[in-house]
């Protein structure tokens, strides 16, 4: 259903209503007719991170007082889809979106990130139809006044908007050429979007979770140190509302990893900051992290859930269903815990006494500061990443022979394999923290070639922690059954459950078994295509 | 994606006074709807104001030197698109004639179509031919409107029959009695009997009302330009009777 693109007008001052100027505008070619008139609410809608904006679409609900439409087009102003959708509270995941061409067009760019209400303006819509000799609707005009209402209140010009219909594109350009020539009719430099986005103060791609702080080689250390983690802090604060609110589950990744960025950063750097700063927020951060634990466990395990079940041969799907139930049940019991760590005084007290801190430290130091201890607080950020970096590589190093070794011998044990995880992840952050000191497509590289050890160690470590949740849940049911008074499901029942979750670890060890097996070559690969030579020159490939 | 034709060897039985009506009513409910007017007369094309002209005609169609998609138009009305008759429709079988698998052509044309459209009504010429065993091949559902008169009654189960002889999957049949004269004995008395007897002919009588004809004067669907007349309440039954046996929701 197709159309072609909308052209749009910003409308200047002119004598006589806006329809009679267009008619005469049109005339002889078209005439104008008019349809409707109605007051309505239009909300732009986006993920947080603007994955629809990065994918060039625009994603718009329009909402009377009985109805109401979702329209996708795409940036440039082509129609894309439609759907009918009664008037919606936002933010919703995808699911709300009936299936068809609109969520089959959405669902690969949002995947699992809900949809939030980038701006909401509100005011009368008037359509006109334009029409060929043969009375014949070519295209509809879409006379938009309407005023800003979130995220502030401002005014919006009033726009005409011309769509054409369906094979009928040569007949709407005409109709926009004649448009563009009459007087009081602007062609718009900017889309409605575009100018919705300005008005209301709002910058595309304001937000991402990549530490992307740029740091001059010669900065020193400690204020290069605490500009990285005052970006973490902003990460960690942007997120933390929607994790109270459980908009989606990417809110807590992000915020999940924010922090684990920010504990390792302490740890593996956190003696270029003054004083005992590293020493004192670093046990709060792991407080942090712990709280975020078990829901984020969780939510791995549900959005896995289902390729889990694909994968059961001997047992039936519906076999498992008590386990998503129990999964679903004890998150909704963690996510309670987790939005009152996240509301408590304790994380509001840490947060701003952090943000303090980091703001001092960023601040050029009074006075030289002497330490044995301590890196050299005048040293810069150029010597301390190569310092740094090396040293987490040779950990790396150090660790990836180990497993080589015992690679022989059935592979390595599961200590071996998570503590590798643990050091290439290191590698991962400092690389990440101070990425703009290095060249980009050297460090991309870099990246990537870590990036296919840290993926068979992830697969490893993940197939370890849903081992040991399956065997939990299977005692808890046990128990369950056991204790009087609870709602007990039929023997039959939790016999299958059971069962099919035997098959499930069966599955999560051959998983485990192959990354054991890949992870000496992996390794291997990532030592030998570059990776060694390159990351051992990371710190001299400094840009010029 | 469902395709429903209006189908029958006879003119003049208001094939494509139901197909319009049906697909406008369609497109009303939310399903996106297309109209493809197979006949070179192009009354369905007329009524929509739609010129009759595919570029590169019936050949260029068949042989896929045009998508179906680059031809289509939208009509003025939400959900619903046409996609033109053009003269050289009349010699279609000729067309169907040379290519592969002949009787499987439109088909293979309308394949591409599932993407966009919910439902596809095919406005048929009055003819058995090759373009008749195509539609046969090709819908889910065949709605033949017959004149409650004997020789119409035997026409049908020529047409069943027919159908009975097709190999491969079969359409559905669902008949119909269109332009019912209530002031003939016979016509009143046929339609009962059958409905009545067969399972295949539909409860909804569409009668030979004034307001039918004035579609072309009106050049629009019953339903758009008198919304409650009889003849709109009439479509509108025999569309949810369709949409019931066709398992739209």
């Amino acid at each position: 259903m197709a159309t072609g693109r909308c052209r749009e007008f910003v409308i200047e001052d002119g004598a006589g209503p806006v329809p009679r100027r267009v008619a005469a505008a049109l005339r002889p070619h078209f005439t104008v007719a008019a349809q409707t008139r109605r007051r309505a609410r239009q909300v732009w809608l986006d993920t947080f991170d603007w994955r629809l904006h990065t994918a060039g679409l625009v994603l718009r609900q329009v909402s009377g007082a009985r109805s109401g439409e979702l329209v996708l087009i795409t940036s440039a102003g082509e129609a894309v889809a439609s759907e009918p959708l009664p008037t919606q509270r936002w933010p919703c995941l995808i699911d709300v979106i009936p299936e068809g061409p609109l969520r089959d067009r959405l669902s690969p760019v949002v995947e699992i990130r809900a949809l939030l209400p980038v701006a909401r303006a509100d005011g009368t819509l008037t359509q006109l139809r334009v029409l060929d000799g043969e009375q014949k609707t070519v295209a509809r005009i879409t006379l938009e006044v309407t005023a800003l209402a979130q995220p502030a209140a401002g005014p919006l010009p009033p726009r005409l908007i011309l769509t054409p219909v369906r094979g009928y594109q040569s007949a709407t350009d005409r109709a926009a050429r004649l448009l563009a020539a009459a007087d009081g009719f602007a062609p718009s430099t900017r889309s409605a979007f575009q100018t919705v986005l300005a008005t209301a103060g709002r910058q595309p791609g304001d937000y991402s979770d990549r530490v992307d702080v740029t740091l001059p080689e010669s900065m020193p250390a400690r204020t290069a140190l605490a500009t990285v983690l005052l970006r973490l802090a902003d990460t960690m604060e942007a997120n933390v509302g929607f994790v109270i609110r459980d908009v989606d589950t990417e809110f807590l990744h992000d915020l999940r990893v924010a922090v684990r960025r920010t504990r390792s950063a302490l740890r593996l750097a956190g003696d270029a900051l003054p004083g005992d700063l590293a020493a004192r927020f670093a046990p709060e951060f792991k407080w942090l992290g712990d709280l975020t634990t078990p829901t984020r466990d969780l939510d791995v395990n549900l959005a896995g859930f289902d390729a889990m079940v694909a994968r059961l041969h001997a047992a039936a799907p519906g076999d498992l269903e008590p386990l998503r139930a129990q999964l679903t049940h004890q998150r909704a019991i963690e996510c309670r815990k987790l939005a009152r760590g996240l509301r408590s005084a304790r994380f509001g007290k840490l947060m701003v006494s952090w943000r303090g801190a980091l703001d001092e430290a960023a601040a050029p130091p009074r006075a030289p500061r002497r330490s044995k201890r301590a890196h050299q607080p005048t040293a810069d950020i150029g010597s301390l990443a190569a310092d740094r970096i090396g040293r987490a590589y040779r950990k790396v190093a150090k660790r990836g022979a180990a497993i080589t070794a015992a690679g022989a011998a059935g592979g390595p044990p599961a200590e071996d394999m998570h503590a590798l995880r643990k050091r290439c992840k290191e590698l991962r952050y400092l690389l990440e923290f101070f990425g703009s000191l290095y060249d980009p497509a050297a460090l991309r590289r870099a990246v990537k070639d870590l990036k296919g050890l840290q993926d068979c160690l992830g697969d490893f470590q993940d197939a370890e922690v849903q081992r040991a949740e399956v065997r939990e849940f299977a005692t808890w049911m046990l128990a369950r059954r056991a204790a009087p008074g609870t709602g007990q499901p039929p023997v039959s029942e939790l016999a299958a459950t059971l069962l099919a979750m035997g098959e499930l670890t069966s599955q999560l060890h051959a998983q485990q078994l192959r990354a054991r097996a890949e992870v000496a070559g992996r390794f291997a690969a990532f030592a030998r295509a570059g990776s060694l030579r390159t990351l051992g020159l990371l710190p001299r490939m400094a840009k010029a | 994606m469902k395709i429903f034709a209006t189908y029958n060897i006879k003119g003049g039985v208001g094939k494509t006074s139901a197909a319009v009506n049906l697909a406008y009513l369609a497109g009303e409910d939310g399903f996106r709807t297309l109209l493809w007017d197979l006949d070179p007369q192009a009354a369905a094309s007329y009524v929509f104001r739609i010129q009759p002209r595919v570029k590169g005609g019936a050949k260029a169609l068949i042989r896929g030197a045009r998508p179906l998609d680059d031809a289509i138009k939208g009509t003025d009305f939400d959900h619903l698109d046409l996609l033109p008759a053009d003269f050289t429709y009349r010699n279609m079988d000729l067309a169907l004639h040379k290519a592969k698998r002949p009787t499987r052509q439109l088909s293979r044309l309308l394949g591409p179509l599932a993407a966009d459209y919910d439902i596809v009504f095919l406005d048929c010429p009055p003819s058995i031919s090759l373009v008749s065993e195509n539609i046969l091949h090709a819908v889910h559902t065949l709605l033949v409107p017959l004149i409650p008169t004997t020789l119409s009654e035997r026409t049908f189960d020529q047409l069943t029959a027919f159908i009975d002889s097709l190999d491969g999957q079969r359409p559905a049949v669902l008949a119909f009695f269109s332009m019912l004269d209530r002031r003939k004995r016979l016509h009143r008395e046929i339609a009962a009997r059958l409905t009545a007897e067969r399972p295949d002919i539909a409860a909804t009588v569409i009668p030979a009302m004034t307001v039918i004809e004035q579609m072309a004067v009106r050049r629009a669907p019953v339903p758009a330009f008198a919304p409650r007349s009889a003849a709109a309440q009439r479509y509108r039954q025999l569309w949810t009777e369709l949409r019931g046996r066709s398992g739209l929701t």
